[in-house]
């Protein structure tokens, strides 16, 4: 186990606010955490990186100097940098290691356990359909049938103008508005045949 | 009964997500009446004699959970808010954070106070876009009003929030797994003892709570516990939000007083059945819960009724399957869910819940027969208590009860030797 007085390499003395003082900007200090006085941010990043923009690496530090333990930055480190390419790949997790300082071998293992961060490019939207118990009660199975038809690909697969991937989904708590569906960050619920017309169309239009 | 609103009181006043629509609601008065005139074994006192129960599926008391926090460590405690939502029928404590997410805050400040935390974290599920960034405005929010930060309202006291998204993985709803991913690791679950109270979070203490249990804890302290233990059943006190989902007119998320039957639930509340059809089977609890039948209608939504009825309130998603349903089906979809989030930890689980899924999945292609009703009861019966964490029974519980009240439907299938359309339901 490891100490979590010690373990974050950018512990420094606790910096004491006035109550009621602790925002910057609109955003929450999180500088003085008591019982973890060790918690300021470091200083300019050191990263060299080719592919996570200085906006991500600005956004991954200041998520990163909250916690306790450095390694528990991994997960926040992997959304920012998933957010800003839409997928992860060896490359990113050596770049992530360099803004982090945790070993990259980690990085990698915790980013192969979970299903949020694709491991390879997808299409620019990419369609979950939750095919679970109450969404399928509610026609779930037939409206993704329906959108295979329409983008003419198989679950799974990505269009080829690399549009739309279509994928089924787990449970997304949409269950009450089912059917439903996550596309890139947002969900798209009671959905209809016809609400899905719309919404391929404005994509398409979009590109 | 009809609906009661405590929870759910201003939730469809759209100026209540914000600090001032909260404040003017009386918001943030019960945490500055905990921290100003309460000690935190107060607070502790006050929730045990509430009877306040977890909401997040286990039903555990939470005042008693909270005491196993063990005094006289030196370590840090930590509070974690489980918002990590994923048990198929279940979308209530999303609600509370897109439009309440004060009363989570509130909530979570009240809870860490009596543990002695002054780090609380919200572990919410990555999917969750919309509820996280409202969840995080609420959080800056509350630190510019001196809700949290240092010296909280002059008592000394401090307390710093961290808003932790997860990676998609149903797994780390459980809190072993879940302080694991919050750690920075794969959320697979660890064998307790040692529980997280004691050896949690970093190694040291920590609680886990549900979203809607540190929802209701403002309430609590403002009211007092005679008031909690004024509503709800004996033994399950206070109001309860229920996921009402599938084949009914109104599905929603309602609360209501805990005790009030399915039979209001899904008819009185829910309006009922489309096409006024027949029930066939009711899972109350979300996913992981056995199967109810139609003749169980008049049992009481608490979770000892529940449980004498041979199922479990669990996260109160109540499903709905009407008599068109093909009970294989559903089996199904719901072993496929288990079976694509066992973390793999443990075989019973990581390659149960895959030979159910084959064996289901056969019945429904026409390939079935008698034998496998057996093989399917066997595999789960040997799941059961096996496991390392409860991910294993919630799978084999609902199958177990599938293969024992819907035999007939299985043996139906397996006779008719043709493959079911997956797409059983039409959406318009
Ligand atoms: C597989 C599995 C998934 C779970 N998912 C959740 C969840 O999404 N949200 C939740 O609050 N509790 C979930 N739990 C229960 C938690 O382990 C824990 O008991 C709960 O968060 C405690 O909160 P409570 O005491 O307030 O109910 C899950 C348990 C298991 C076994
Ligand atoms: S029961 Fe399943 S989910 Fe739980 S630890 Fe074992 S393999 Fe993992
Ligand atoms: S079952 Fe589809 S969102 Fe829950």
């Amino acid at each position: 186990m490891s100490d979590p007085h010690t373990d974050n390499p950018a512990a420094e003395s606790a910096v004491k606010t006035e109550p009621g003082k602790n925002v910057e900007n609109g955003h929450a200090r999180y500088e003085a955490i008591p019982g973890h006085p060790h918690i300021k941010p470091p200083g300019v990043p050191q990263a060299q990186t080719k592919i996570l923009s200085a906006e991500s690496i600005a956004e991954i530090q200041r998520k990163m100097v909250r916690y306790p333990v450095r390694k528990s930055a991994v997960l926040p480190a992997l959304t920012v940098a998933y957010r800003q390419i839409g997928y992860l790949n060896d490359e990113i997790y050596e770049e992530l290691a360099q803004i982090t300082e945790i070993p990259k071998l980690h990085i990698a293992e915790a980013a192969s356990f979970y299903t949020l961060f694709p491991k390879k490019p997808r299409g620019k939207y990419l369609i979950m359909v939750c095919d679970n118990i109450s969404c399928a009660l509610c026609g779930a199975d037939s409206l993704i049938k329906y959108l295979e038809e329409k983008l003419q690909i198989r679950l799974g697969e990505t269009t080829p103008d690399n549009l739309f991937t279509l994928q089924s989904a787990e449970c997304l708590a949409g269950c009450s508005a089912a059917p439903m569906m996550q596309v890139n960050h947002a969900y798209y619920e009671n959905l209809t045949r016809k609400k899905i017309d719309e919404l391929i169309e404005t994509w398409r239009r979009e590109g | 009964m009809p609906e009661k609103l405590v929870l759910f009181k201003h939730i469809k006043d759209p100026n209540h997500k914000t600090v001032s629509g909260y404040e003017s609601h009386g918001g943030y008065s019960a945490w500055r009446k905990a921290l100003t005139s309460y000690k935190p074994e107060e607070v502790i006192a006050e929730v045990k004699e509430s009877g306040l129960r977890g909401r997040g599926g286990a039903g555990f008391p939470t005042g008693l959970k909270w005491s196993f926090v063990p005094k006289d460590s030196p370590k840090p405690r930590y509070l974690i808010c489980n918002a990590d939502e994923s048990e198929p029928g279940t979308c209530k404590d999303r609600v509370l954070l897109e439009d309440d997410p004060h009363a989570v805050i509130e909530g979570m400040a009240i809870a860490a106070y009596a543990i002695g935390a002054h780090l609380a974290f919200n572990y919410i599920r990555g999917e969750f876009d919309y509820p996280i960034s409202v969840f995080e405005k609420a959080v800056d929010e509350a630190y510019e009003r001196g809700h949290l930060g240092n010296d909280i309202y002059g008592s000394g006291f401090d307390l710093h929030m961290i808003t932790h998204t997860g990676g998609g993985a149903y797994i780390c709803g459980e809190e072993t797994a879940l302080i694991n991913s919050l750690a920075g690791d794969r959320g697979m679950s660890s064998m307790k003892p040692p529980f997280p109270a004691v050896e949690g979070l970093y190694g040291c203490p920590t609680v886990v709570n549900n979203v809607e249990t540190l929802a209701v804890l403002p309430h609590i302290i403002n009211n007092g516990a005679a008031w909690h233990k004024s509503m709800g059943t004996e033994k399950s006190p206070g109001t309860k939000l229920f996921s009402l989902t599938g084949h009914v007119n109104r599905p929603g998320n309602y609360e209501l007083e805990l005790g009030t039957t399915l039979r209001e639930l899904i008819y009185d509340i829910g309006g009922g059945i489309p096409g006024n059809r027949n029930i066939k089977a009711i899972i109350p609890g979300g996913a992981s819960c056995p199967f109810m039948t139609p003749d169980q209608l008049d049992t009481p939504l608490d979770f000892e009724s529940i449980a004498e009825a041979g199922s479990m309130l669990g996260s109160g998603g109540c499903i709905v399957l009407d008599d068109r349903t093909d009970i294989v089906w559903a089996t199904y979809k719901l072993i496929k869910f288990f079976k694509h989030e066992s973390c793999g930890k443990c075989t019973p689980c990581r390659q149960g819940t895959k030979w159910i899924t084959q064996l289901v999945d056969g019945i429904l292609a026409g390939k079935g027969n008698e034998e496998d009703i057996k093989k399917i009861d066997d595999i789960c019966h040997n799941m059961l208590g096996r496991t390392i964490c409860p991910l294993g029974d919630a799978a084999a519980m609902p199958v177990i009860s599938v293969v024992q009240k819907f035999r007939d439907d299985f043996l139906r299938r397996i006779q008719m030797q043709s493959p079911l359309r997956m797409e059983q339901f039409a959406v318009e």
